[in-house]
């Protein structure tokens, strides 16, 4: 099957992207390479096609509503304009998606959703929807839009050349601006753990909106102050800034109380004002009265040269007391980090743990998370 | 992009170069191209015997693990040491600096038995 272009696709072959098939898009893996553009990010920015990304629309006197019942979060007291990070669940309380949720009016919402997730949110989204015979509009904007982040220090500092409302805008909040005749919407957000904003744009307005954005930026200039950033950078970045990615922290299995996203878990929503049950809470009731979930996430610094990766055992004392869920060598740190699911018991930082990777084991110490956070400017 | 013609080559991306009596084993451009960044390169020591497609290493990287194997049977009597130290040189210059061992081979005719050049840049087109 013919692998899904995004609007940015031609752009990336221009700057030399390697490109790659991710959850059916053709995606750039990296550039210059993905220490590089790691690099490149934290010392000054970076330009990441996440169109591939599903923006659905909503819009409907029960939008709020059907939001308020699949989202882990409250949805009633955000304003427009604003963003919010969510969990939707399972009835288990495992975990469907991780979302962004930005409240554009009253009745008027969009979700960011991951692009392995769309159907399947889509469909469940639909399902809650004929339940309660909600009159919600869903539009499917994922093809028809693009989403470009761009991250690092000096991106906001850019921005003000662009828009003097950008800079000025607090985190998790958006604003829509036009650019030209382009409309953009613009949100504080972003996936890397430094400054910046994430873009919504018309498909076609693409190639002119680059342009604009760039304008004064030649990517292939060595010294560039914003370069395009591949998949590759993405994943270390968000590693380091102890983001959970969906598929490795965030599965269907994984008890949302054990994600340590609790800010993103309103647990008294059905009590509030206008307040819903969501999907799954019952399931965390349940495991909250049954004495919370019996494993937590926690982050690892490996002693060791070697990477630690998906799916190897943490051990205690020769027992196996977790799986890790991600890994890297960090090369912002310059150390081998990784995170896990750990039994409670374990989860305390400066506890050792041995990570086993194949015939080698590797000392592991627990640390909070994040590993990486931006030094305040 | 053409690999250089003065080695052969084996269908697991390994480059193979005559050095006087030894044969010098390292990764091709299109490996370390499918690899990324490599964070770690671990060689089995001096003096271990290995067959023709044995393993004789492992390398890291910040996507993925690989083994490393050689087209020869022998002895691996040197390892590249600057390595452990900074294996982006793999990186950098993988035809090069970037070497990993250094056989002493047991069998001369397997030498001739892998890919020349022209067959494997035909194989894996960059």
């Amino acid at each position: 099957m013919d692998l899904k272009k995004t609007p940015l696709h031609q752009w990336h072959v221009d700057h030399g992207g390697k490109m790659v098939d991710f959850e059916g898009w053709s995606l750039p893996m990296s550039f210059s390479g993905i220490t590089d553009e790691h690099n490149q990010v934290r010392k000054s920015g970076g330009v990441f096609d996440v169109s591939h990304m599903g923006r659905l629309k909503f819009k409907g006197r029960h939008a709020r509503k059907l939001l308020e019942r699949a989202c882990s979060r409250r949805i009633s007291d955000m304003q427009a304009g604003q963003c919010r990070y969510s969990l939707l669940l399972n009835d288990k309380g495992g975990i469907r998606d991780d979302v962004l949720v930005y409240r554009l009016g009253d009745d008027e919402f969009m979700m960011v959703v991951n692009a392995s997730n769309r159907q399947k949110i889509k469909d469940h989204l639909a399902s809650i929807q004929e339940d309660g015979e909600l009159k919600v509009k869903t539009d499917d904007q994922t093809e028809s839009t693009a989403m470009i982040a761009i991250q690092g220090p000096n991106v906001m500092e850019l921005a003000s050349k662009v828009s003097s409302e950008v800079p000025t805008l607090k985190r998790y909040r958006f604003v829509t601006k036009n650019l030209v005749v382009i409309k953009l919407m613009v949100s504080r957000t972003g996936y890397t753990g430094e400054n910046g904003v994430e873009v919504i744009l018309p498909a076609g307005a693409t190639g002119m909106a680059l342009k604009l954005m760039m304008k004064d930026l030649d990517a292939n200039d060595a010294d560039a102050l914003i370069k395009p950033a591949g998949l590759g950078a993405r994943d270390t970045l968000r590693l380091e800034a102890g983001m959970p990615l969906y598929g490795h922290e965030l599965t269907e299995e994984t008890n949302a109380l054990a994600t340590g996203l609790g800010f993103a878990i309103s647990m008294d929503k059905d009590e509030h004002e206008n307040g819903e049950e969501f999907v799954g809470q019952a399931a965390l009731k349940a495991t909250l009265a049954e004495g919370g979930p019996k494993e937590a996430l926690v982050g690892l610094e490996i002693d060791s040269p070697r990477t630690a990766r998906q799916g190897m055992d943490v051990m205690s004392d020769g027992a196996s007391v977790g799986l890790v869920t991600s890994g890297c060598k960090s090369p912002t740190l310059g150390k081998s980090i990784a995170m896990a699911y750990v039994a409670q018991a374990h989860k305390e930082p400066g506890t050792q743990l041995t990570v086993v990777s194949g015939k080698n084991e590797l000392p592991a110490t627990v640390v909070p998370l994040p590993f990486y956070k931006a030094p305040k400017k | 992009m053409a690999v250089p013609a003065d080695r052969r080559y084996a269908e697991t991306h390994e480059w193979h170069m005559k050095e006087g009596d030894l044969v010098v084993v390292g990764l091709t451009q299109f490996a370390v191209d499918q690899l990324t960044d490599i964070t770690f390169a671990e060689m089995q020591g001096e003096g271990t015997t290995i067959e023709a497609g044995g393993e004789i290493g492992e390398v890291e990287s910040v996507k993925t693990s690989s083994d490393v194997y050689s087209g020869v049977s022998g002895e691996i009597v040197e390892v590249n040491e600057a390595l452990a130290d900074d294996p982006s040189v793999l990186n950098t210059d993988p035809f090069g600096e970037g070497w990993l061992v250094k056989i002493r081979p047991s069998n001369p005719d397997e030498f001739e038995g892998l890919m020349d050049a022209g067959t494997y840049d035909e194989k894996n087109p960059s």
